[in-house]
């Protein structure tokens, strides 16, 4: 009997508890478990949004493994991230360094180059829009870059920024850089914080130059953080694409397509929402191995 | 400034200022109406994310309950896996739902967008808590609910304001869902509303930036007054990711 009870009062507790979590575990599992399972499921069918589903097994991965728009698209995604990776990366690095040394405003600083990182991407994206915009009014210049380029004596250097695919990207990859590198710098500031400067003073003793310090010190102190931040932008990179909506506004042009404006184009401007969440799953399959494999050789890294 | 003055002003500083296209913004380009859906949306999806991420938080760090680990560390998973695209199958589900087009399930899908991390941040932060005051509580006959309410909470503002900044940034700045959820322009957010606007008057630009004005400015508000929560938030997390 006694027994009995007991087992009943520890039940009752672990309900009480499991109560706390309850809201937070059937949101989960609605607006998460259940659209991942059913996007896996719907990539197996062709499915026009409404209608009847017709199951048409790896058809659609087929399919995308022949779509040359598709992997343009990843092309395009992987050049904006190689630049965010190298010239964002290293704007952002070389100004943690220069605000972790002892100069005037450094204050100041950190907060301004955080600003870009919290605005919206389609607040950014119109600015842009506007500096860029390649269209003439009463003979002047819409767009301020080409008018200040017409203005200041180059005017052979006017041009179509984002309509011409020989800039468009690059463009685009600059702005995405501008905002993001606040993310990084934050982070690598924060991180070459934490270094404690008895390495530095060792490193002095030695006899290192500055070169050998940063190469023998800074960097294998950093390697934790610089391979979150590493991750972080390849990731934010690759799924770039408000941005580009924003910026490019006469709809959708194939130069400068990005993985994920391709899933929302076939969702949205040809209703093929099948095969829609089979890019969306090679997409996050990429995505994922891609990440695995810049863990695993940070941490080989590590070991050496 | 206006349409003919943003180009014939070669000056760094406009001669005159024109207030006149907020005005516009304002009333004949709806942005009345947007500005308020965005403060609602974030206002409840902040506050819905506070109350749920720290009920499982609490109950994920001092409860004992079976399954624990492993719900624990499907969220945990869920913020490691990125889903890209996860915008067609949250469409999909919305539809069968019928809750596109509707302030409650713009808000609940917002809420999921938000939680995994604030849930990770509070554990986080109610593990390294001292457990006296609790033990105290305890005997002096407080249940679980109080003292998540009496104890847990006033300790956890630190982390409750770095969930708040985070989550109301990335409400305020969201776009996608907005678009596919919210086709009726009476319940857009700012940031659809913008897209909208651009689409609708190509070259208004004066009237745009007036509108990208009112976009911006509480943000940058928000983001210089707790700029020491965002720095904090953001150090914490690529130490300990």
């Amino acid at each position: 009997m006694n027994s009995k009870a007991k087992a009943q009062a520890i039940f009752k507790d672990n309900l009480q508890s499991f109560f706390f979590i309850l809201p937070a575990f059937a949101i989960f599992c609605v607006f998460y478990i259940y659209p991942f399972l059913n996007m896996i499921f719907l990539s197996f069918h062709e499915w026009r949004g409404i209608g009847p589903m017709h199951f048409i097994g790896l058809q659609n991965y087929k399919e995308l493994m022949g779509d040359n728009l598709w992997w343009d698209s990843m092309v395009h995604a992987g050049y904006i991230t190689l630049i965010a990776l190298t010239f964002q990366n290293a704007l952002a690095f070389a100004l943690a360094l220069a605000c972790d040394r002892e100069i005037r405003m450094k204050r100041f600083y950190r907060v301004v180059f955080f600003i870009p990182p919290v605005l919206s991407e389609v607040v950014v994206g119109l600015v842009w829009n506007w500096i860029l915009n390649p269209e003439m009014q009463n003979g002047q210049n819409i767009g301020f870059l080409n008018h200040l380029l017409y203005t200041s004596g180059f005017p052979q250097m006017v041009h179509n920024w984002l309509g011409d695919p020989k800039t468009a990207l690059t463009v685009i990859a600059i702005v995405h850089s501008w905002k993001g590198f606040g993310w990084g710098f934050i982070m690598l500031l924060a991180g070459l914080q934490t270094i404690d400067k008895q390495f530095y003073e060792a490193a002095k003793v030695d006899g290192a130059n500055a070169w050998e310090t940063f190469t023998n010190v800074t960097i294998p102190m950093m390697l934790p953080v610089i391979t979150v931040v590493v991750i972080l932008t390849i990731l934010g990179s690759m799924q770039v694409f408000v941005l580009i909506l924003s910026m490019v506004n006469e709809g959708l042009v194939n130069h400068t397509d990005v993985p994920v404006t391709r899933i929302l184009s076939s969702m949205t401007e040809t209703n093929r929402f099948g095969y829609a969440c089979a890019e969306a799953v090679i997409f996050g399959m990429i995505l994922v191995g891609v990440s695995f494999i810049m863990k695993k050789l940070s941490d080989k890294v590590k070991q050496a | 400034m206006t349409n003919e003055t943003i180009f014939v002003d070669k000056a760094i500083i406009p001669q005159h200022l024109n207030f006149n296209n907020f005005a516009i913004a304002w009333t004949k380009g709806n942005f009345a109406v947007y500005f308020f859906n965005s403060a609602i949306y974030t206002v409840c999806v902040v506050l819905g994310i506070v109350l749920i991420a720290s009920l499982a938080a609490f109950a994920f760090s001092r409860l004992k309950f079976p399954g624990k680990d492993i719900i624990f560390y499907m969220f945990v998973a869920a913020m490691m896996i990125p889903l890209p695209g996860s915008f067609v199958a949250l469409f999909v589900l919305m539809n069968k739902l019928h809750l596109t087009n509707t302030r409650f399930g713009y808000i609940l899908c917002m809420i999921n967008v938000g939680l995994s991390m604030s849930i990770l941040l509070l554990k986080t932060f109610f593990d390294k808590m001292p457990r006296e005051l609790e033990d105290a509580a305890r005997i002096d006959g407080c249940g679980k609910i109080s003292i998540w309410w009496h104890v847990a909470l006033p300790l956890a503002r630190p982390a409750i304001a770095v969930i708040v900044i985070f989550n109301s940034l990335s409400v305020w700045n969201e776009y996608i869902l907005a678009t596919l959820l919210l086709g009726d322009s009476q319940l857009m957010p700012l940031q659809r509303g913008l897209m909208v606007f651009q689409g609708a008057n190509s070259t208004d630009y004066p009237v745009l930036m007036a509108g990208l004005t009112m976009a911006a400015i509480p943000i940058i508000v928000v983001y210089l007054c707790m700029q020491k929560h965002i720095v904090k938030g953001l150090s914490s997390g690529s130490v300990v990711g």
